[in-house]
Formats: C-alpha cells, structure tokens, sequence
C-alpha cells in the first residue's frame, strides 16, 4: 500500500477491481464502509463475479478475466479524451513532458526490440532522449509529438468504448459510467483510492495490470495525497514482510538485487545501480544503493567483509537465470535437477499450478523438509487419500522429513502488514507437543551444514564459514536480537562531516538509513528496516493510537516503513508551491522554512518547493512514469494480451495473442487447453469463511465452509442440465476436479467480440488434511506460466470444461 | 439459557402472578442490524458458536453460502443469501443475518404452556430457561419468524439470548463485537431507532426510496431490528415476513379459546362428577381390557421399522 487502511476512509471513490476486499479483508473493508458513510465516497466494483464486495458497492460493472489492462487503458482513453485529468500535478508531478528516443516504437502488437528467438526485448530504445548532460529533455508544453503524454495518447487511442467492451465483455454503458465516476476524482480536491490484490496479480500481466491503474491515478493526481494510492491488500499477515526481507529469490533485503553472474565483481554489480540524476537537482534517492549493500554484507559477514575483499560480493549467489521461482523449481524438479527441497510455511500442493506436476515433482525428490505448524497437503503428498490425492506410495522414493513448528502467536516478532507497518507481537501460549520455532531449526541445520564444511570441506565453503552469528543464543537467536540486526548499528564512531564531531557512537543502533555509510562502518540487515529498533527502544512495540487529524495517521502506533512514513510520496499531496491540494486533508504543508504536517515528509525536510525536486525522490527524473523505461519485461507502456489460455483472438494484434515476454516452459505449453474442448473461462479466488488452506483445519471455519464447490451461471448449467447443489465434473488440459455446483445470477455470461462467454468460479480452499470434506483443489485445473516480471503464477485466467456427474466414488 | 432471578422478569411463560419487575428502570435495548453495510462473512456466526460454545456438525454445501444450512438447537444465527434481480434488472445480493427477533410482543412465550419456559427481562430481551422447558414445540408455532429449533438430543427448545448473559453484565452480545464493518450495532432502543434513520437517509440518497427500518408494530416491536434497502419488501431477504403476525390459534389461545377450554374442562369435569354421582363409577371390563392390550402390542410394532 502506498497509504494506510485507514486512511481509505478519506476517499471519495473506492474501487475494487482485481481484488474482492470485503471477500479477503473483511476486517480492513470497515475503512470502505467508513469512507461511505462518513465521507459520502462511491464503491464502484468491477469483477467478473458479482462480489460480496460487489453486494455493498454503490455501482457494479463485469468484465472477463485477464482484460483489465484493455479496460483500464480505455479509461485513460477516456480521462485524456474528455480532458479530465489533473493538469497541475500531471505537468509537475510525472514524465508527462519528458521527450522519448526515436527509436522508440510499438507496432502489431510488438514494442521495440523484440527478439522472437529468446522472448524477450532488447529495451535500450525504451528511453528518454538525452540531452549533452546526460539529462531527459523535456517539452513543458507538450508540443512535441514525442512527449510521454503523446506517445500515451497515441497507443491508448485504440481502447474506444467500443473497443473495451468487445474485449472485456463489459457492457458500453457501464463501462462508461465507471469511467465518469473516476474521473471525478480529477478534481484537486478529490481523491480515489485503488484496493486490489491477487486479482491482479496472479496474471500472465499482473505487473501490467497494476501499472495500468498507477497510470489512471496518476492522471488524476490521486498518489501521495489522503484518500488515494496504489493499495495492494496483501494476502498474508507477513507477505509483506516476505518481499521487505527480500525472500524472492532474485532479491535481497530492502529491494537490491541479487547479483547476475555476469557481474562478476562489485564494481560491475555497481554500473547499473548508480541512479544517476535524469533531470537537473533531483534526489533520485536510490544513489545510496552502495551505502545500503556495504551495510548488509556488514551484517552477514561482520569483520570478513572488508574494503579489500570488496565486502565479501564474490560470498553471494550469482543467478545465471533472470530468477528462481517456484515454477522453475517445480520444472527443476521434475527434470530431476533440484533434487531436495525444504519447503518452510509453505503448501506448494495446494498454492502452486498444475497440482499434478507439483506431486509428480515431489515424488522425485530424494528428501522433502516441511515445517509448518499444519498438517499440510505437501507433507502427505506420498500417501493415497483416493480420488483426491492418487498417490501410489510403495512407488515413491521421497523421504520426508515433517517438522512441527510454532505459529506467530507462540513466538515473539514482527510482523508488517499491508501498509508497511511492523508491528510486534508477543507470545501467548507454548507450541504445542515437540513443535519448535523456525529459528531454533533453521539455526540448527546452519550450525550442522558449517560444521561438515569445517570437517568435510567442500566446493565453496567460503559463505557459510564467514557468516557471522554472534547471538546471546547462537542455537535459537533472540527475535529482538534479529531485530536489532534488521535495524542496523554503528560499527565505529560515526563523525558527521557538518561539525566534524562524532554524532553516533560505535556500537549504537541507528536511528535511520541516513546514517548508512558505505565505508563499512555501519551494518544493517535490511535499510529500509533502519529506524525500528532504536536506542529509544522497540519502535514497532508502541502502541499509542493518537490520530492528530483524526486522518488515519497515528504516528506512534507501531512502525512503518520507511522512516515511518505512512503515505508515500506525500510530497504530492501539496501543490508546486507546498499547499495541499485539498485543503481539507492535507498531509504535509510547506510552511516557509520547512515542510511540516501529520506525516514524515517524502522529501527533503527543508527542501523549499521553489528547487523543483521532484515528488518521486526514488525515481532518477523525480516523477511518477507514465513510461516506466526499460523497468518492465513487456514494454513501457501497458499492452492487452490474452491470458495464455484464453476463448478468443487478441483482436487488437492476432499475431501477438499473449505476453510476448512470458516465460513458458515446453512441457507446460503442451499442457495448455484450446477453447474448442474446453470453451468455459475459469477463475480462482477465496472465500471469507477461509484462509488459504489453513483454516480448514479448524472446526469452526470448516463448518462455515463445508465442501468444495464451484460457481457457474444459470444460462450455462441450465445448458448443461447441472442442478443446483447437484456434481459436475471440471476439467482443464492438466487435470478434474469432481464437486458441487452453485448455480447463481451472480455470474452473468459476457458478450466477448459478439459471442457469449461463460465464466466458471473456483474456490481454492479445499484439500485432503484437515477437518473440512475432502477436496480435489482448485490449482488441479491451473496453467503453470507466471507474469513475465514476477512469475506469479496466472490463477485467474484459464480455459476449463464443464460437465455434469454424480459424486466421486470413495476410495 | 441464563436464569437470572425473577424480579429481572417483566413477562413470564404460563404464568397469572405479575413479576416483581425490580428492574423496570432499565433501558430498552435493542440490536440493530444494517444490511446495506452487512458482507456476509459470517464473523457473527462463528462469534455466536464461540461465546456459547456451540458446534453444529460439519455439514454439505447446499446450493448457496449458507451454512449450516439451517438454524438448529447449536446453530442460533444464520447469515442468509438471496440473489434478487431489481426492477432495472440489475442483481442485488441481499444477505441478512437470521435470528430471534426478540419481539416485545413475543408469540413463543404466549404460546409457550410451561411456566417460566419462557421469559422476557426488563431490557427486553427473550430468554428460554431451559430446565423449565418441557419440549412440547409451541413456542415454534408460536414464533411468527420460525425461530427456535427442538433439539433432539434433550427435547429442549433452543435459539439465540441476545447474549443475556453478556447483556446483563454490560458488554454487548458477541455477534456485535465480532462484525468487523459495524453492520450490527447494539444500544438502547431508543438510539438504534435514531442511528437507523441517518442510515435510512444515507441510503435514500443512494437511490433507495424504500429503505427503512424493520420494525413491525404487529409483535409490539422487535429488540432486533434491521436497516433494509427494501423495507416495503422485507420478504426479498430470504423470506423475512411482510407482515409478521403471531398465529391465531396463539393469540386465540391466550385471547378466547384459553378461557373456553378453561371452561370446558371445568364442564367434563363437572360432568364425569355428575355421571360418578349418578352412575357410579366406571369399571373395567374383560373386554376393555384385552382391546387396551391389543392397542399396545400393535404400537409397539408400529415403532419396530
């Protein structure tokens, strides 16, 4: 989230599109309620499904699964044609002006550079042109055909009316009243705030589609100010957490990135991480990423990093392979390349596509470790649980290694939630039996794997032998230890160069990632982390609610990130000239001297508004990107492409049907499905009565929601002679799931490019451990292709048939 | 379920004394629930088995979100779904939390032959004192929201206390608690009725003509009440009555019927004394006595499947 949960109550339009926030986040959706009724704001909906969050919506609109980008690009059609964006903040405020290489181009579907071999775009032509400086040049006056506002205006020119409800099956008139209720939000002092979350995501576009939605709030002026943003609703209480410290495994703590094995040395590591200014006086803050990177191999390897042995860069995993996802570790396996796995918190056989390929990948492990404090699916892949798990145990090798573990409330930690606060809790009751936390085991099998290097030897033993583990406990570390590591300390005195005096003290902790030094005197596990724990204490343990503006920002609850900011790039929310925008919310204030207000600024706090420094100080031209620059796999602007299994044509390009930058493996193209045997679009989603696949083990959440079941419309099942409550069979090219039918009005079929398009809705919950009924699981059914930045896997998007049966036959 | 002592009672079930009523002084309260900001998600449910311990068995899906798929002896509030298409032909999804209504007037505890099965406290709430209940179901006929459920375990008659217990110790249900978007609200009557109309306007402008509050006059009020986008069709909420009225064989039970069948058994007895006087009295004869004998062997095979 780019602002808080409550801060949705300051919203005059809340829309929920690639997400079901009442659905998934019943408890943060009392926000939205808020904003309705004490602020008069608009719900408007727009899902394929009509939504609990739909049923308390002020105006609902359907549209097929994985063409957002098609809608979302003929509302900025829109927004541009009527003219009704924030001109203000879209001159000042993003690359709107800023000039683009003539090499530049997008044709047929194709942006520049594409090599058909590898899939992928060679980007150098996605760029500004630079003037002798090194600066973007820039056309205030947007006169210039080759303007970012131009070029935008051009390739969305294509998404007419006519044009979106072709593609998205959305009727015209809806779609276009949608289109006037956001764009009311033009208005200066008015505010949108976009909630979304895997409906996003879990695209072969996801990254796309969530641009597409930056660049519509963007437009309005609706980043950095009270009431709008980019508010991802994150789907566990620690995901966020998750991507903070990095756990992707192409990245590092605080969003630096592995290193490829091509940057063979910290020097050449560095060149593509100088963020060098794009325009004249910006901040472009990323300049510190040496500060930052010095600090953490400080905290990994304390004295073993050194000047010369340039911080210990050649002790980290060099990646040949853009990154190691899940998909590729599931492929991996099955190729009997990765032939163990420790699978921590995580329930692969139920959250990953094609649960076939995942339990064929499992059954040729040698061993599987799982810790988790559930019984889990994947921790019983081996055993036959009939229809729903086949599995012939006598023909499986695996070993597999079950390790109970405490949960969250039998531990004392943070967690950081979707607005980036990291909030500690304290443990409330013992684990149960032999259950132990994840630290004390992970602990354990570092201190075992150092100790056979130490006697064994081995290819590289260099990581593991220099890694520093000087804990009170070095068998179970202290989480507030951890912490404090997270947070980072002087290593030697710290002299501030103003005054030529020792400011901090070796040995202290720090108060912020100002102080990073990258001379290897300070350590920090993770900078955007710095802050958290000081010498003031455990900042995310306060608990003081004041709220000064009664405006969803209490300052001294918890502590969120960075610097406890709570709405980014709140620079935004004042005009050039340091008012706000809305005068009625304001979130900072330039007051003469200093920018002052109920939130840490975004910003130089004494930068005057009069230097023009741009309000996006991460970004190296200072602005919001209408463009994104070679920061995509797909191209700087965003481009609708079919789901990879998809019912019809890309009728805007049908030579370029999907995202020509998806990476899919051979084995998994052959197991996508055709519309003429499986004509039916399918989508996965969740259900309030559950969490993921936890809760079916808990009674209560297992009589709420019983069993497995899909939706489907009435049109279709009255077509197909299914009944309601009565067995269907539905299959995908990879796989069937035998359950009950919901025959409901809810789901509507679209009319998509003239032909009627019939949407089935799967539920995730079900598995085969637990106390709920035996499920077969929705992922039976789903692709194995990801986003082709991310590689989130496309659940939302797929081709299935559906037919009608009668119960599955007990094993 | 809570027995508190008599004097918190203002009505009792089959009962001609008039309660002390010590505790008139207090305040009507009243739980109101809006379901134009309720979701569905079922946090009142699990709430409502938590705080009284009740787990219904794990039952099958049915054909809707509904589960269980109906109010039982463990199972006192239910969220119903109903898909309704309006007149633009656009879908609603109207979902309503089901319930004891706790009427002022309430028709279990008139029909109710047991007394003190059934009582209502001062603050309003309808309470079922199980011990004194006898099973016999009249309360069910009696409900005009078909409300409470006989278990089959103990014959008892079960359905939801308004938290009595929790009420009479000033927290307020545990449904309310539990509703993370504040769809149910619990407070003096009198508050909930004024709430409810700045909803009602807020929902008027919203372009819902019809919205108001539901509070039928016909059972003297209900200390539950809901905010209904639709209040002139309450029926469009999974069968909420248009027009609740307790049967008229209950109110014709208390009202006419109950003193004539007073009179009438007064009557037969009077008569089988006239009959004894004049006739002596009845013996049983060889016959009637094998007739009484076959009658029983041929139920006892009646109940053998």
């Amino acid at each position: 989230m780019t602002n808080t949960w409550q801060d949705i109550k300051n919203a005059n339009v809340v829309i929920v599109m690639g997400g079901n926030a009442a659905e998934a986040h019943p408890c943060g959706f009392k926000w939205v309620i808020e904003a309705k009724i004490e602020n008069g704001a608009k719900l408007v909906v727009v899902d394929p499904r009509f939504t609990r969050t739909a049923s308390v919506a002020d105006y609902y609109a359907p549209i097929r699964p994985g063409t957002d980008i098609a809608f979302l690009s003929g509302v900025m059609h829109y927004l541009l044609e009527k003219d009704a964006i924030q001109h203000e903040y879209v001159r000042a405020y993003t690359n709107a002006s800023l000039i683009v290489k003539d090499g530049f181009g997008f044709q047929d579907g194709l942006f520049s550079g594409y090599n058909e071999e590898t899939h992928a775009y060679d980007k150098s032509s996605w760029d500004y042109e630079l003037d002798e400086q090194g600066f973007a040049m820039s056309d205030d006056t947007w006169q210039n055909p080759r303007c970012v506002i131009n070029l935008l205006k051009q390739h969305v020119s294509r998404y007419t009316p006519e044009m979106v409800s072709r593609i998205c099956g959305t009727p015209q008139d809806k779609f276009l009243h949608v289109c006037e209720l956001i764009a009311s939000t033009a208005a200066p002092d008015k505010a949108m705030t976009s909630l979304f979350a895997l409906g996003w995501t879990q695209h072969s576009v996801g990254a796309q589609n969530i641009r597409s939605m930056a660049m519509v709030q963007l437009l309005l002026g609706n980043i950095g100010v009270a009431g709008g943003g980019m508010n991802a609703l994150r789907g566990h209480s620690n995901i966020q957490g998750l991507t903070d410290v990095g756990l992707l495994s192409n990245q590092m703590p605080g969003y630096m990135n592995l290193p490829l094995d091509k940057e063979i040395d910290l020097d050449t590591y560095m060149k593509t991480k100088l963020f060098k200014p794009l325009r004249p006086g910006q901040t472009s803050y990323w300049q510190n990423y040496r500060k930052f990177f010095v600090s953490f191999q400080k905290s990994m390897f304390g004295d073993a990093a050194t000047q010369d042995n340039n911080w210990a860069f050649d002790w980290l995993p060099k990646l040949d392979v853009p990154l190691y996802d899940i998909i590729r570790a599931f492929e991996m396996m099955n190729n009997g390349q990765m032939t163990g796995y420790i699978c921590q918190g995580f329930n692969p056989l139920q959250a990953f596509p094609d649960r076939g390929k995942i339990r064929r990948g499992l059954s040729k492990l040698k061993f599987l470790v799982t810790m988790d404090p559930l019984d889990t699916e994947t921790s019983r892949f081996w055993q036959d649980f009939g229809p729903q798990n086949p599995a012939k145990s006598a023909e499986i090798q695996t070993e597999v290694f079950q390790l109970p573990v405490t949960c969250f409330a039998e531990e004392n930690g943070s967690l950081v939630n979707s607005a980036r606060w990291l909030q500690w809790h304290w443990k409330a009751a013992e684990g149960p039996g032999v259950a132990r936390s994840d630290i004390w085991i992970m602990s354990g099998i570092f201190h075992r794997l150092r100790e056979l290097y130490r006697k064994e030897g081995g290819a590289f033993p260099d990581p593991l032998l220099n890694v520093t583990w000087k804990y009170t406990d070095p068998v179970s570390p202290d989480p507030e230890e951890l912490a404090k590591e997270m947070n980072g300390r002087a290593l030697a005195d710290l002299v501030d160069p103003a005054t030529n005096t020792v400011a901090t003290k070796a040995g202290t902790l720090l108060d912020g990632f100002a102080q990073l030094r990258d001379d290897g005197t300070t350590a920090s596990g993770c900078w955007i982390f710095a802050g958290c724990f000081t010498e003031k204490g455990n900042q995310m343990a306060r608990r003081d609610a004041t709220d000064p503006r009664e405006q969803g920002i209490a300052p001294n609850w918890a502590w969120a990130w960075p610097a406890n900011r709570r709405i980014l790039y709140n620079r935004a929310s004042a005009d050039p000239d340091g008012k706000p925008w809305n005068p009625a919310k304001p979130v900072i204030t330039w007051n003469g001297t200093r920018w002052v207000g109920i939130d840490v600024p975004d910003y130089g706090p004494t930068v005057k508004p009069s230097d023009g420094v741009g309000p996006f100080i991460m970004n190296a031209e200072g602005m919001g990107r209408l463009f994104a620059r070679d920061l995509m796999a797909e191209g700087p602007f965003p481009e609708h492409y079919e789901p990879l299994e998809s019912p019809v044509e890309n009728v805007l390009h049908p030579k370029v049907q999907n995202n020509p930058a998806a990476r899919v493996f051979a084995d998994d193209r052959a197991a996508f499905g055709s519309p003429d045997k499986f004509p039916y679009v399918a989508t996965t989603y969740r259900l309030t009565e559950h969490f993921h696949y936890w809760t079916k083990h808990a009674l209560i959440n297992a009589i709420l929601q019983p069993e497995e079941f899909i939706e489907i419309g009435e049109v279709l099942a009255k077509e197909k002679g299914i009944e309601q409550g009565g067995w269907v069979k539905v299959s995908s090219k990879r796989g069937e799931v035998v359950c009950k039918a919901y025959v409901t009005k809810r789901i509507k079929p679209m009319m998509v490019d003239g032909k009627p398009t019939h949407v089935i809705g799967c539920p995730i919950h079900w598995g085969f451990t637990g106390q709920a009924r035996k499920g077969y699981g929705a992922n039976t059914l789903t692709p194995s292709v990801g986003d082709a930045n991310t590689q989130t896997p496309e659940f939302k998007a797929f081709l299935v048939n559906v037919e009608k049966t009668h119960a599955p036959v007990a094993a | 379920m809570f027995d508190l002592q008599s004097q918190d009672y203002v009505r009792r079930s089959a009962s001609t004394m008039t309660p002390p009523m010590a505790r008139s002084h207090e305040e009507q309260v009243a739980k109101l629930i809006d379901v134009s900001r309720c979701i569905g998600c079922k946090a009142c449910q699990a709430a409502c088995m938590e705080w009284n311990d009740l787990r219904p068995e794990i039952g099958h899906f049915e054909g809707s979100y509904q589960n269980p798929d109906d109010l039982g002896p463990s199972v006192w509030t239910l969220m119903k779904f109903a898909e309704y298409e309006n007149e633009q032909g656009n879908l609603e999804w109207l979902i309503r939390k089901d319930g004891c209504m706790h009427c002022e007037d309430p028709g279990c505890l008139k029909a109710c032959p047991s007394p003190g099965a059934i009582v209502q406290y001062a603050n309003g709430i309808v309470d079922f004192i199980s011990d004194k209940c006898i099973g016999c179901g009249y309360c069910v006929k009696g409900c005009p929201f078909d409300i409470p459920r006989i278990s089959k375990q103990d014959h008892k008659s079960y359905k939801c206390t308004l938290c009595s217990d929790r009420v009479s110790v000033g927290l307020e249900p545990a449904c309310v608690k539990a509703c993370p978007t504040g769809a149910i609200m619990f407070g003096s009557k009198a508050d909930m009725k004024q709430w409810a109309g700045e909803r009602i306007e807020d929902l008027k402008s919203r372009g819902f003509e019809n919205a108001g509050l539901y509070d039928p006059a016909a059972v003297g009020g209900t200390h539950v009440m809901y905010v209904l986008h639709h209040a002139d069709k309450p029926s469009l909420y999974s069968g909420l009555p248009d027009k609740p009225e307790i049967s008229p064989v209950v109110r014709g039970w208390k009202g006419i019927i109950k003193p004539l069948a007073l009179i009438g058994i007064a009557l037969a007895a009077l008569g089988g004394f006239f009959h004894w006087i004049t006739e002596g009295p009845n013996e049983v004869t060889d016959e009637d006595e094998a007739e009484g004998e076959r009658v029983l062997r041929e139920s006892e095979t009646e109940k053998t499947p």
